[in-house]
């Protein structure tokens, strides 16, 4: 029944992918870029309100799956992957013109941009374990020449960071998925059903609870690297830092969920298994970590975009650490956290990226006035800092709040800890942009006008999701959080 | 539970093998050679590649037998050839590296064999006939290789190394679930194929920013 919108999600971006790598970076590119992507975009709306209406589905002998959880993620990556596609339009002409991109470069970043949505979209569809894993590994190589698309000796360290981190932590979750097949051997049999996550979720309460507990906690770990989450988060702020800022805002926008996804699926597992708190209690432990570090790390950042890349590193824990809580009203927060930290972090790398660009440097010192130079970057750029500090009417300050609520009721200990954190970073950060935005300059206005959409749409649904949540939205939300336990 | 005396001959094959898997990790943490080390990785791909022959002959598992085929021609024929090519090409051929204390490496190498070994312990207890015992030497050896890439400073040696630890993960597949779904592994073949490619990028755009391929040279990025 869904066949037909998920092979057009799927194709799209491959074919748009392949398109681009033949017919190099020709004028209309960045065009094409992004026909490319709006069309994707169109294909996952079509999907999500037919599986919203009738629920989970699996397609083409149930390699892939669809429920309410992932098709949430699709709906979400294909959106913002579209929004990056304009932002990255304006913003790699302004490059090339301050002669820091060729066109054989710009070649690479175009078609790698797909195929990196097309691995993401195919990670959070496949069905089979094993397909999730390769997809992921497939979206670390797909980035990793574009984190160094600069060729500067910090960006190449930057990359080769990002690629040796991640292929080690990748290939500890692929330990964990030899170890989920082993235990699904014994119940499923042999052969390729056995990693269908479907079919393992009907015998979940089967499978060998030690083998699991094993499994989860390589899994955790290796996905967790990509997650960014702490101790294991070190190639995350170099890699955001030091890669053109469209990649910036989709590896911390997209990546990172898409990882927490597979995490997802593998938790569910575990829990039927062993029917113990043990996976929730590993989430939450490594989430509450990376909260408290990364905030501890935010007042010591120099670079910009390193300062939000370690943001999401705490953001993406207390989504970690929400979906560790459990039930119905932290899974609920948790996924609308996962939706706002989405929409505002790309939002405020697109609003940095172009901040960056008139000041040529990413050195927060030497950036100031931004609202003197270009009123709509500055105001992005503030309006964008307030919504991820969590600041009412927007989004983030709902889903924090229900989040934080929530902590209070279960763990009440953690509570301290979380607002102490939330609070630093406020100040770290805050601290830091005020005058940045505000302030004297004399940094010259951009060779082209700056891309505005898709930082201010962005905001604007962030601000609609504080005011108001739609019923039907909300629904799909409960259905979703009720899948995950 | 298996007597000693019902081993059959293939399962004492496959131990041999694994044994050998593992003394050849051991000698790569050790070799300061680039050439000797790619030689290794070789010899470590033919071994898992015989011990997949082995096991799919044993279990009469016909995809085992396909698998077997693309270890030999990925790992013990490309992988090899390309690292070749691509020492030769950046002149790096008889590079040797100082690696310090090697006695300390192999002393914490043997204690993570043991770490291995208690951690697979369970798992061992649950598998049956032929795989007893061998995922806890698959995951001594992905063990290992992690050790390499943390000691080495030269980016081809940790490349092996990381490769190096995806033939432990694939014997730790092999030995104890008898092989994962075929378009899985064809999957995973594909990534570490593709990565191999972009590791050779790698090595040219590193030695032209930094002139050589020491990785010392790329540890600026720092939260100070």
């Amino acid at each position: 029944m869904i066949d037909q919108e998920l092979t057009a999600l799927l194709l799209y971006p491959l074919l748009g992918g392949l398109l681009l790598a033949l017919l190099g970076a020709k004028k209309w590119a960045a065009e094409l870029n992004s026909l490319m992507s709006f069309c994707t975009f169109a294909a996952s709306v079509l999907l999500a309100i037919g599986v919203v209406d009738s629920g989970p589905q699996v397609a083409f002998s149930e390699q892939f799956f669809i429920d309410q959880f992932n098709v949430f993620l699709v709906m979400l990556t294909t959106f913002v992957a579209f929004t990056t596609s304009l932002f990255s339009r304006p913003y790699m002409r302004i490059e090339q013109e301050h002669g820091k991109l060729s066109t054989p470069m710009l070649h690479l970043y175009y078609s790698m941009y797909q195929l990196f949505t097309f691995t993401m979209l195919v990670a959070l569809t496949a069905n089979n374990m094993g397909i999730i894993w390769v997809a992921m590994e497939a979206a670390t190589l797909t980035t990793v020449l574009l984190v160094s698309l600069y060729r500067t000796p910090a960006s190449l360290e930057a990359a080769w960071k990002y690629f040796i981190l991640c292929g080690v932590g990748i290939a500890l979750a692929l330990f964990g998925t030899i170890l989920l097949y082993f235990a699904a051997e014994r119940v499923l049999g042999q052969g390729g059903d056995a990693l269908l996550w479907t079919h393992l979720n009907q015998v979940k309460t089967e499978l060998e609870p030690t083998v699991l507990k094993l499994a989860f906690v390589f899994l955790l770990v290796g996905y967790g690297t990509k997650i960014g989450l702490v101790p294991l988060h070190s190639w995350l702020p170099d890699a955001h830092a030091e890669g053109p800022t469209p990649i910036s805002a989709v590896l911390s926008g997209l990546l990172l969920n898409v990882a927490l996804c597979a995490v997802m699926r593998s938790k569910v597992l575990v829990d039927g298994s062993l029917g113990t708190h043990f996976a929730g209690n590993l989430m939450m432990g490594f989430g509450l970590l990376s909260v408290v570090v990364a905030s501890l790390f935010l007042s010591r950042q120099k670079d910009l975009k390193r300062m939000f890349a370690y943001s999401s590193v705490e953001h993406m824990g207390l989504i970690t650490f929400a979906f560790g809580m459990g039930g119905p009203v932290a899974s609920f927060a948790a996924l609308l956290h996962m939706t706002m930290h989405s929409l505002t972090k790309s939002a405020i790398f697109f609003a940095v990226g172009h901040a960056v660009q008139t000041a040529g440097t990413q050195q927060m010192a030497n950036i100031r006035g931004i609202l003197q130079i270009s009123p709509t970057i500055g105001w992005g750029l503030l309006l964008g800092t307030f919504a991820i500090l969590g600041m009412p009417p927007f989004g983030v300050f709902a889903s924090e709040f229900l989040i934080i609520s929530t902590a209070m009721h279960a763990y009440p200990w953690t509570t301290p800890f979380l607002l102490v954190a939330l609070g630093i970073a406020f100040s770290a950060i805050f601290g830091k942009i005020q005058p940045i935005v505000f302030g004297e300059t004399t940094a010259k206005r951009l060779p082209h006008s700056p891309a505005l959409l898709p930082v201010f749409s962005h905001l604007l649904l962030v601000l609609i999701f504080g005011l108001y949540m739609p019923l039907y939205l909300a629904n799909w939300y409960r259905q979703a959080a009720a899948l995950l336990g | 539970m298996m007597g000693a005396q019902t081993i059959s001959l293939t399962v004492q094959f496959v131990n041999l093998l694994a044994a050998l898997l593992l003394l050849i990790v051991f000698a790569m943490l050790s070799q300061r050679r680039i050439l000797s080390l790619i030689n290794l990785f070789a010899w470590q791909g033919l071994v898992l590649s015989v011990s997949t022959f082995v096991v799919a002959y044993s279990t009469d598992q016909p995809h085992l037998y396909y698998s077997a085929w693309l270890t030999l021609l990925l790992k013990v024929i490309a992988l090899p050839w390309l690292l070749h090519r691509l020492i030769r090409k950046l002149n790096v051929k008889w590079d040797v590296e100082t690696l310090i204390n090697i006695p300390t490496t192999m002393l914490v190498g043997i204690a993570l064999v043991i770490f291995a070994f208690n951690l697979a312990a369970p798992i061992s207890q649950l598998s049956e006939g032929i795989t007893r015992g061998l995922i806890g030497i698959a995951l001594a050896s992905v063990l290992l290789s992690l050790l390499m890439m943390l000691t080495r400073r030269k980016a081809i040696s940790q490349v092996v190394g990381f490769l190096s630890m995806e033939n432990g993960l694939f014997f730790a597949a092999t030995s104890s679930t008898h092989g994962m779904p075929l378009v899985v592994e064809l999957g995973i073949a594909l990534d570490v194929l593709v990565a191999t490619f972009i590791f050779g990028i790698f090595f040219f755009q590193i030695r032209e920013t930094f002139d050589n391929l020491d990785i010392t040279h790329m540890e600026k990025l720092k939260d100070d």
